[in-house]
Parts: C-alpha cells; structure tokens; sequence
C-alpha cells in the first residue's frame, strides 16, 4: 500500500471507528456509568411497590411531594402519581374522584361537607406507573427511548424520546403525560435517583400513614416481601398481562 | 429545559376538562394524537387503494383499467410524498426522527412502519413510475423546446437514452414485477397502520384482530374511490370524454371492495356487542354520545350504506351514461367522506373515553397552530398540489398524443 492509499483509508477508517465507538458508548452509556461511577450493581435488585389501600388517608402529601422531587409541572393535568377516592353507596352505586386534581383549600372544603347516610364505605387509592415487568409502552417504543432497567424500573430517556406519545396510548393505567416543557414522555421512575443512592421514592419518604411500601422483590428479607406474604394481593388490569410490580393489599374490586 | 409552553394549551386543557363526564385517569385529559393523525391513515389508505387498482391493469390484466393506470400511480406517489408529513409534524422532536431508523426497534409496529413506509416509497412505487415513464421522459427530451426542460427529463429518466423496443420490453417486464412485489407490499404498508392501533391491547376500541385487515379494506376503498374522483375531474377539466367502460369496471370493483369493508367492520361490531367485555358499557355511550354524528351518520349510513346503495342501483338498472357519471361521482364524494369519518372515529374515538372505563372525555380541534384545522386542510391539500405538478411533469397521455414511433 502506498502513502496515498493509506492516507485515503485513514481518512474513511478513523472518524468511521469514532462514530461506531460513540454510538456503541451511547447505546450502553447509561447503564454503564452508573455501575462504573457508584458501584451499584443493579442485577442484584428488583424493585417493587406495595399499596396498603386501608392505611391511605388521602392527603395528597405524595402526589405533592412527587411533583417538587421530580420537577413535574404543577397544573392539574401532569401527574406521576395520584390519588383516586372511591365512593360505594348502598344501592351499589359507586363514584370515582381523583382527589388530585382537586385544589387544598377545595379538599379542605370537602372534608366539613355533612356526613351522607347513602355512602356505605369510601376508600383511596394512590395510583402511578405498575412499573410491568411486561411493559406494553417500552414494547411500542419507535427509538428505544423508553427502556427496563436491569432492576426492574421503566424509565424515558429524554434526550432520545421523539414524542410521539404512542407508548401514552399504550399505557393501560394512565401513568405517562407528555411534559410540556421537554415535549418528552415522562412518568413515575421510582425515583430512580434516590432508589439507587439507597434512599427511598419520595412519595413513600412522606407517607404519614406507611400506605406506600417500597422494596427489592430480589431479596428475601425485605419489608416488600414481607407485606406480599402477609396481605391478600392483587394488581391492576392482571388480565392484560402486564405483570405489574406496584402490588395493592386488600384492593377492592372496582378499582381498575 | 424549555421555558414556555405550547401556546393555547392549557386553555385548551381547561376546557377540555370542564367536558369531561364521570371519571378519568388525571392524565387523560389531553387528546395525544389529534386531527394530524387521522390525516395519516387516510392518506397513506389512498396511496395503497390506488396503487392496488393500478396493479389490477399490470398483474391481473384488466384492460378496462388501464385508462387510469397512469393516474392511479400519479395519485398514489403523490399521496405518499405526503402520508409521514402529518406524523413528522405531530412529534414532540421532530428533528429526532430520524433515530427511527437509527435505532431500529423490532417490537415497535410504529418503528417498524417508518421501514415499511420507506421501502415502498423508494422500493416499490419511485420505480414504478420511473419503468412506466422512462420510455416517454427519454422521448420527451428529445422533443423538449428548451434547453432546461430537456435536463429535467433527462434527469428524471436517469439520463438513460435506449428507447429500443428490447429495452422497452424489458421496462415492462421488470415493471409487472415490482407491481407484483407492490402488492403484498401496499397490504403491508396499510396493513401495518392498522397494525400500529389494533395491537394496542390497553385501548379495547383499537385492540382488534380485525383492524389491520378492516384499514386494509377500508384503503382499497378509499384508493379506488380517489382515482376514479381524480379521473372525472380530470377528464372535466380537459374536456374529454370519459371512458365509460373503465368507470363501470372500477365501479364494479369499487362496490365489491365496499361490501367486503361493511362486511368486516359489522363483524367487528357483532363480535363486540356479542362477547359484550368489561369495555361494552363504556364504548357504548362512547358510539352513542359523542361519536352519533361522525360514526352512524357520516361513516356508516351516508359514507357506506347510501353509496353502496348507489353502486349497486348503477348495475340493477339500465342508466344512462350523464346518469352513471352522477351516480359515480356522488358515491365517490360520499365514500371519502366516509372513509374520513372513518379514521377520525378510529383515532379520535379511541381518546374519547377513560382506560378506566368510567367516563368520556373531549376533544377540541383547534383552528391554527401546528395540530389544528387548518395545517390539515393544507396537509390535505397538497397531495392535489403535487399530483397537478407531477401531471404535469409526466402527462398520463403524451404517448398516445404524440404516437411518433421510436427514433
């Protein structure tokens, strides 16, 4: 080969391994650097979350904290969690509120209404991503962009996601909102950014009541475990197959 | 991080939320495929409807066809230059589509449609149009006045020069292949839109087995239905008479392909109402409040029922031909309207009620910004823009007009 050819090659071959090299980095980076960085290994959790419907008073505090942790925009149309009240009357009848949506002064308000003969039970639920161990919005994903984490959490990288909101339609339970701000889908990650420093999700870090248990379902003597061992469980949709990780205690059979 | 907001949206959320009735997720409130992307299904449904028809001349050798063959072809490429437009302008990124195909994501029916879509553009259709016309853009060229357009046709024929009755032979050749690869294709590309909604198993109005083939149908409906509207006018504003025994055979066909369409979509209802699932309730009030006017009236009764009526009153009776020629054009008309109908029922529709079955919720179609009225009138007219320039560029009957045998 003379001096020409090779420098002719060299000019193709060079950038040519850079690029593959970058996109070989980026295709891998996240999880990588992560493990490089903190030394946490995530193959060695699974992460879950258990709901004890009885034990939720419905205060809002999590839905609160969520939004400021998690920079969620504060109108009443973006939510990673949320609370829903359910309302069963003795003829059966049953109304579904998100409490949510509602302003504090107007749950304050709510609170002083009199009491009406007609109800026979209420009940909250707080609801966010089931975090599907068979996810059907990373399934739809055009680019990728919505991925499962070796530990078990669903998350959006935001700088790949196009917004084509095509994995908000796939979502059975209404977990995703397109950000307004990015145009990128977002939703509940488990708080991702504490969960893997060893802290817990926000909204179970404020839980006045210990309504939200979260846990690892890999390790045996987790609290999770424990409470799957001793409540009756149930999930969300199970006939779609998702296979949620966010597990409800003694949920009631309207609850979809 | 941005600092603004779309403009309007909130307002428009606000009054969105003010109509919801019982129930939704929080999240709901916003409806995240609009107006654009029911302009997608329709006009990728044309390209496939025509290209369909188109190949009835080449493969299966419908002389009665061939009148429109050049037409149905125009009107497929030119709907298909447009059919991504709506989806491209829709993302929140759009300058990231490209990772689509960067990224290929095989479990993904959209990232999967972005493959389809390209290699029947580039694959299927671009080659059929150049086998068809190579002859006459190498013919054109040499009859060209100026100097300019005599580059244009040069370049369009990919500055081949062999017009020899061997090379001919060959075009046509190698075109009745790529129509026959074309097919399957066209069912592909279609067949895959429905795909992207019928494999949605959280929305219980999209997850159908039958969508795919009912959007199949329902594009051969809507393609024929499209070439043979393009053909009268044309043939009105050029001033020539139309060839009868063309728009009765694409009519034939055209009622066949409506009765099949009906056929399928009423077993897409039966089945529902008969295995009668935890959604009937709720797609029930869904069909009846907010979806009366554009699904019973509009897609059903007058884009369905009325023009198959029409169509088959055109057989069972002796008209005669100006009557015929109304009869047509009415039907095609109302098949569009239908057949739009159609979409917006599927896309739209399916964002009307809550995925906890509990309550419907609204959708408000605003008049200017990227997803509104007008972007779509735009969108779909430009379809009609380029056709007219494309027929232009490429007149469906220079040959005949100028049968000067080859040099």
């Amino acid at each position: 080969m003379n001096k020409r050819d090779f420098l002719k090659d060299a000019i193709l071959f060079f950038p040519a391994a850079g690029v593959l090299q970058a996109l070989s980095c980026q295709a891998q980076g996240k999880e990588m650097s992560a493990a490089a960085t903190t030394g946490y290994d995530q193959s060695q959790h699974w992460y879950g979350m258990g709901i004890d419907v009885d034990k939720c008073i419905g205060c809002n505090r999590c839905v609160e904290a969520c939004k400021v942790e998690n920079n969620v925009p504060d109108e009443p149309y973006f939510f990673r969690t949320w609370i829903e009240r359910y309302t069963i009357r003795a003829d059966g009848e049953t109304t579904v509120e998100c409490i949510s949506t509602k302003t504090a002064e107007e749950r304050l308000a709510e609170q002083s209404e009199p009491v009406d003969p007609s109800v026979l039970r209420t009940f909250f639920v707080p609801k966010l991503c089931n975090q599907c161990a068979n996810p059907p919005c990373v399934q739809v994903c055009p680019v990728g962009a919505t991925f499962q984490t070796k530990d078990g959490v669903v998350l959006v990288d935001e700088k790949r996601c196009i917004g084509c909101r095509y994995c908000i339609q796939a979502c059975p339970y209404g977990a995703r909102y397109l950000n307004p701000y990015t145009r990128t889908a977002e939703k509940c990650t488990f708080c991702y950014h504490r969960v893997t420093r060893d802290m817990l999700p926000a909204c179970v870090e404020v839980c006045p009541t210990e309504a939200r248990i979260f846990g690892d379902l890999k390790a045996k003597e987790d609290r999770l475990v424990r409470f799957q061992r001793a409540n009756p469980i149930s999930v969300l949709k199970p006939d779609l197959n998702t296979e949620p990780k966010v597990r409800y205690a003694k949920l009631d059979g309207e609850v979809r | 991080m941005n600092d603004t907001v779309p403009a309007g949206l909130y307002e428009q959320l606000a009054n969105q939320l003010s109509q919801v009735t019982g129930f939704i997720y929080p999240n709901e409130i916003e409806t995240h495929w609009s107006i654009l992307i029911v302009l997608y299904p329709y006009l990728t449904g044309i390209v496939a409807g025509a290209f369909i028809l188109a190949s009835l001349v080449k493969v299966f050798n419908v002389v009665e066809v061939q009148p429109i063959y050049r037409l149905a072809l125009l009107t497929a490429l030119s709907f298909m230059l447009i059919a991504g437009l709506p989806l491209q302008l829709h993302l929140g990124h759009p300058e990231r589509a490209y990772e689509i195909f960067m990224t290929p994501q095989p479990t993904s029916a959209m990232a999967m449609f972005g493959f389809v879509y390209l290699w029947y553009l580039l694959g299927i259709l671009l080659i059929e149009v150049w086998l068809e016309y190579r002859q006459q853009l190498v013919l054109m060229a040499r009859e060209a006045r100026s100097g300019f357009m005599r580059s244009v046709y040069r370049a369009l024929s990919l500055f081949s020069t062999d017009v020899s009755p061997a090379a001919v032979a060959w075009d046509h050749k190698a075109s009745r292949i790529v129509t026959i690869i074309g097919i399957p294709s066209a069912f592909l590309l279609h067949g895959y839109v429905g795909f992207i909604f019928g494999s949605v198993k959280a929305n219980p109005w999209w997850g159908s087995v039958l969508m795919p083939i009912v959007f199949l149908m329902s594009a051969i409906v809507s393609g024929i239905a499209m070439v043979m509207l393009l053909y009268m006018v044309l043939s009105l504003l050029r001033n020539e008479k139309l060839d009868m025994r063309c728009l009765d055979k694409v009519g034939l066909f055209l009622l066949v392909a409506i009765i099949v369409d009906f056929a399928l979509e009423a077993l897409d209802y039966i089945h529902r109402i008969y295995q009668s699932e935890e959604s009937i309730k709720i797609l029930g009030e869904l069909v009846s409040v907010k979806l009366f006017t554009s699904l019973v009236i509009m897609q059903v009764a007058l884009g369905m029922l009325l023009p198959m009526l029409i169509l088959a009153l055109v057989r069972s009776r002796r008209f005669n031909d100006d009557m015929r020629k109304l009869m047509y054009f009415t039907s095609v008309l109302l098949i569009e309207v239908g057949i739009f109908s159609m979409r917006w029922n599927v896309v739209i529709g399916g964002q009307m009620f809550s995925k906890s079955f509990r309550g419907l919720m609204a959708y408000k179609m605003e008049l200017t910004g990227i997803e509104s009225l007008m972007t779509a009138i735009v969108l779909l007219s430009l379809p009609f823009i380029i056709l007219t320039v494309l027929h232009h560029l490429l007149p469906t009957r220079w040959m005949e007009e100028h049968a000067t045998p080859a040099h």
